[in-house]
C-alpha cells in the first residue's frame, strides 16, 4: 500500500511540474499576442491597409502601409512559388527514389544545414551573389533569399509525410501494374497531401515574418514599388525601421505592422492544422 | 488458356500428381535477401482454378513465395529470385516479361486492407483505366460488375463517391479484392488476406474465396490452418524456405505423409 501512496504522490508531482511549464510558457505568448493587440490595433485603420507610408512627423492615423503589404505579398507569393515545387520534387526523390543512395544522404545532410542556417547569413548569400552582381537591391532578390528559406522547410515536411505511407498501400498500387510515377502522383501524394500542404503553408507562415534575408536584398521603400526589379517595401524591414525611428507616427505604424503579420502567421497556422485535420479524418 | 473447370474435380480420389493442369509451375526457385536464402529449391504445380493454400509456421517463406509470383520483391533492390515460375509456360522471371502485365494477369490482396486515397468509384476504376480505356458507361459497368463479385455492391453503391477510408475494414478488404478483380487477371494471390478482419468479415470473405475459384486460381497465403482446411483444394507446406509437402487439403489434414506436416497441423509445432 504504501507503495501505491508513492506512486500517486509522485505522479502528482510530476503532474504539477508539467503544468507549470505548460503555464510559463502560455503566459509570454499571452502576453506577446495581448501587446501586440492592445498596440497594434488602434492603428488599424482603413488608410493602414490602402495608403502609402507617410513622412516623419505627420499627425496620427495619417498614411499606411500599403506599399509595404503588397511589396510582402509579392515576394511572399513568388518565393513559394519558386520554393514550393523545388522543395516537394525534392522531397518525393529522398523519400521515394533511392532512399538510402549516397546523394539522398548528402542532400539530407545540406538540407539540415540549410534548415538551421541563421537567416541573415541567406540574405547575405544572395546579397552578394545577386544584389552585387545586379547592382541594385531588388524585390526579385529578396524573394530568392525567401525562398532559400521555403525550399529547405518543404523538402523536410514531404520527405516526413511520405515516409509516413504505410508500405502496404505502395505495394498494393504497384501490385495493381501502376507505373512509378503514378504511384507517387496518384496514391503516396495524394494520401500525404494534407502533410505537404501542411509544411508549404508553414513555410509561408514563417517567411512571411522574416527580416535579415531582407535586409540586404530587398532593402525597403518608401514609395509603392510596381515591378521588383528595384528596392521594394515590405513589412518586416518597415517595422524595423519604424520602429527603431523617433518619430511617433510612424513607431504608430510599426505596431500596425506587427499587428498584420501576427494575424496571418496566426491565420495560416489555423489553416494549416485544420487542413491537416480535414484530410486525416 | 484454362481449362473448363469440370476438367478438374475434387471428387477424384486421390489425383495423382499429374491429375490437375498447373496455371502456375515453379521449378528449382530459389530466393535471396540480400546473402540470406529463404526459399531452397522449390518446385511446385499450382492448379488452375482451385484454391492452393500456403502454410507454415512464422518466417517459413510462405509470403516470400507469394510475393515472387507479381515479382513484388522486384521493388527492394536486396532481394533476389533464381529459377523459374512458367505462368501458362511462360517464364515470369525472364527479364523480357513486362512486370505490369505480369500484374495485370496476376493480382494481389495484402495483409491490411489498402484503400487508395480516393473515392470508392476511383478505387475500382483506377486500376482498370491503367490498361483499357473504357467510356464513361463501360466503366460504371465494370466497377458494377466488379463490386458484385467481390459481394460488396449491396453496402456501396449508394455511396460511390464516397472515401474508401470510411468503409469497415472488412468492406475496405473486399474493396480491395474487387479493385484486383476488375482488371480481369487469372490469378489471385491472397496474402493472410483476414488476419486483420473480425470473424464475420473472415466468414464473408472465404464463402467469396469459395465464389472466386470457379473464375480465378487463387493461392492463400495463411497462418490460420482452419482457415486453410475450409477454404483450400490444395495445401503446401514450407518450412524453413524448404517446402515440406504438397497435396490435396483433405489429405494433408487428414493423413498427411510426412511427420512434420503432421506435428504443425496437429499443434504439436509452430
Amino acid at each position: 500500500m504504501a507503495h501505491f501512496v508513492r506512486r500517486k504522490r509522485l505522479n502528482r508531482v510530476a503532474l504539477t511540474l508539467a503544468f507549470a511549464a505548460m503555464l510559463f510558457g502560455m503566459f509570454w505568448l499571452a502576453w506577446i499576442l495581448w501587446e501586440t493587440l492592445r498596440l497594434g490595433f488602434e492603428s488599424l485603420s482603413l488608410s493602414f491597409i490602402t495608403e502609402n507610408m507617410p513622412p516623419p512627423n505627420e499627425p496620427l492615423g495619417a498614411g499606411g502601409l500599403a506599399n509595404a503589404i503588397w511589396g510582402s505579398l509579392t515576394m511572399v507569393a513568388l518565393a513559394t512559388f519558386i520554393g514550393a515545387p523545388v522543395g516537394i520534387l525534392s522531397g518525393i526523390y529522398l523519400a521515394e527514389y533511392d532512399p538510402r543512395g549516397w546523394l539522398a544522404v548528402t542532400v539530407r545532410f545540406v538540407n539540415d544545414l540549410l534548415l538551421s542556417a541563421p537567416s541573415i547569413i541567406i540574405g547575405l548569400f544572395v546579397y552578394a551573389v545577386m544584389v552585387v552582381r545586379m547592382r541594385q537591391f531588388s524585390g526579385w532578390a529578396g524573394a530568392v533569399a525567401l525562398a532559400l528559406i521555403v525550399i529547405p522547410v518543404v523538402i523536410r515536411t514531404t520527405e516526413n509525410m511520405l515516409a509516413l505511407i504505410p508500405a502496404g498501400l505502395r505495394e498494393a498500387a504497384y501490385a495493381l501494374g501502376t507505373p512509378k510515377w503514378k504511384v507517387i502522383l496518384r496514391i503516396t501524394l495524394a494520401a500525404a497531401r494534407a502533410g505537404v500542404l501542411t509544411g508549404v503553408l508553414l513555410a509561408v507562415a514563417r517567411i512571411s515574418g522574416e527580416t535579415a534575408p531582407l535586409l540586404f536584398t530587398a532593402l525597403n521603400n518608401q514609395f509603392w514599388s510596381t515591378g521588383l526589379s528595384g528596392p521594394t517595401a515590405n513589412l518586416p524591414v518597415t517595422i524595423l525601421q519604424f520602429a527603431m525611428s523617433p518619430y511617433e507616427n510612424w513607431q504608430h505604424l510599426a505596431w500596425g505592422g506587427v499587428f498584420l503579420i501576427t494575424l496571418i502567421v496566426l491565420g495560416l497556422n489555423v489553416l494549416a492544422r485544420t487542413l491537416s485535420r480535414k484530410f486525416s479524418s | 488458356m484454362t481449362l473448363p473447370s469440370d476438367s478438374f474435380s475434387t471428387e477424384e480420389a486421390l489425383p495423382a500428381e499429374e491429375a490437375f493442369s498447373a496455371k502456375l509451375s515453379i521449378q528449382d526457385l530459389n530466393f535471396y535477401y540480400g546473402k540470406f536464402q529463404a526459399l531452397n529449391h522449390i518446385n511446385l504445380d499450382i492448379p488452375a482454378n482451385c484454391v492452393t493454400a500456403f502454410i507454415g509456421p512464422s518466417g517459413c517463406g510462405k509470403s516470400t513465395l507469394l510475393r515472387t509470383f507479381n515479382r513484388m520483391f522486384e521493388l527492394y533492390p536486396e532481394q533476389r529470385a533464381v529459377g523459374r515460375i512458367l505462368l501458362d509456360g511462360e517464364d515470369l522471371l525472364a527479364s523480357r516479361q513486362d512486370v505490369a502485365l505480369i500484374r495485370a494477369r496476376i493480382g494481389m490482396v495484402f495483409q491490411k486492407p489498402t484503400p487508395f486515397p480516393m473515392s470508392i468509384f476511383d478505387n475500382i476504376a483506377f486500376g482498370v483505366k491503367l490498361f483499357e480505356s473504357l467510356s464513361r458507361i463501360d466503366m460504371e459497368e465494370r466497377v458494377e460488375w466488379a463490386l458484385k463479385k467481390a459481394a460488396l455492391w449491396d453496402e456501396v453503391k449508394d455511396k460511390l463517391p464516397q472515401s474508401g477510408a470510411s468503409l469497415s475494414g472488412g468492406q475496405q478488404q473486399r474493396l480491395c479484392i474487387a479493385r484486383c478483380i476488375a482488371i480481369r487477371p487469372e490469378i489471385l494471390l491472397l496474402d493472410e488476406p483476414c488476419s486483420a478482419l473480425d470473424p464475420i468479415s473472415t466468414a464473408r470473405i472465404e464463402e467469396l474465396i469459395a465464389e472466386l475459384k470457379a473464375d480465378y486460381t487463387v493461392i492463400i497465403v495463411t497462418h490460420n490452418m482452419q482457415q486453410a482446411a475450409r477454404v483450400s483444394d490444395y495445401t503446401a507446406y514450407m518450412y524453413l524456405g524448404d517446402l515440406v509437402e504438397f497435396g490435396e487439403t483433405g489429405q494433408m489434414f487428414f493423413k498427411p505423409s510426412r511427420r512434420e506436416t503432421e506435428d504443425y497441423i496437429t499443434g504439436r509445432f509452430g
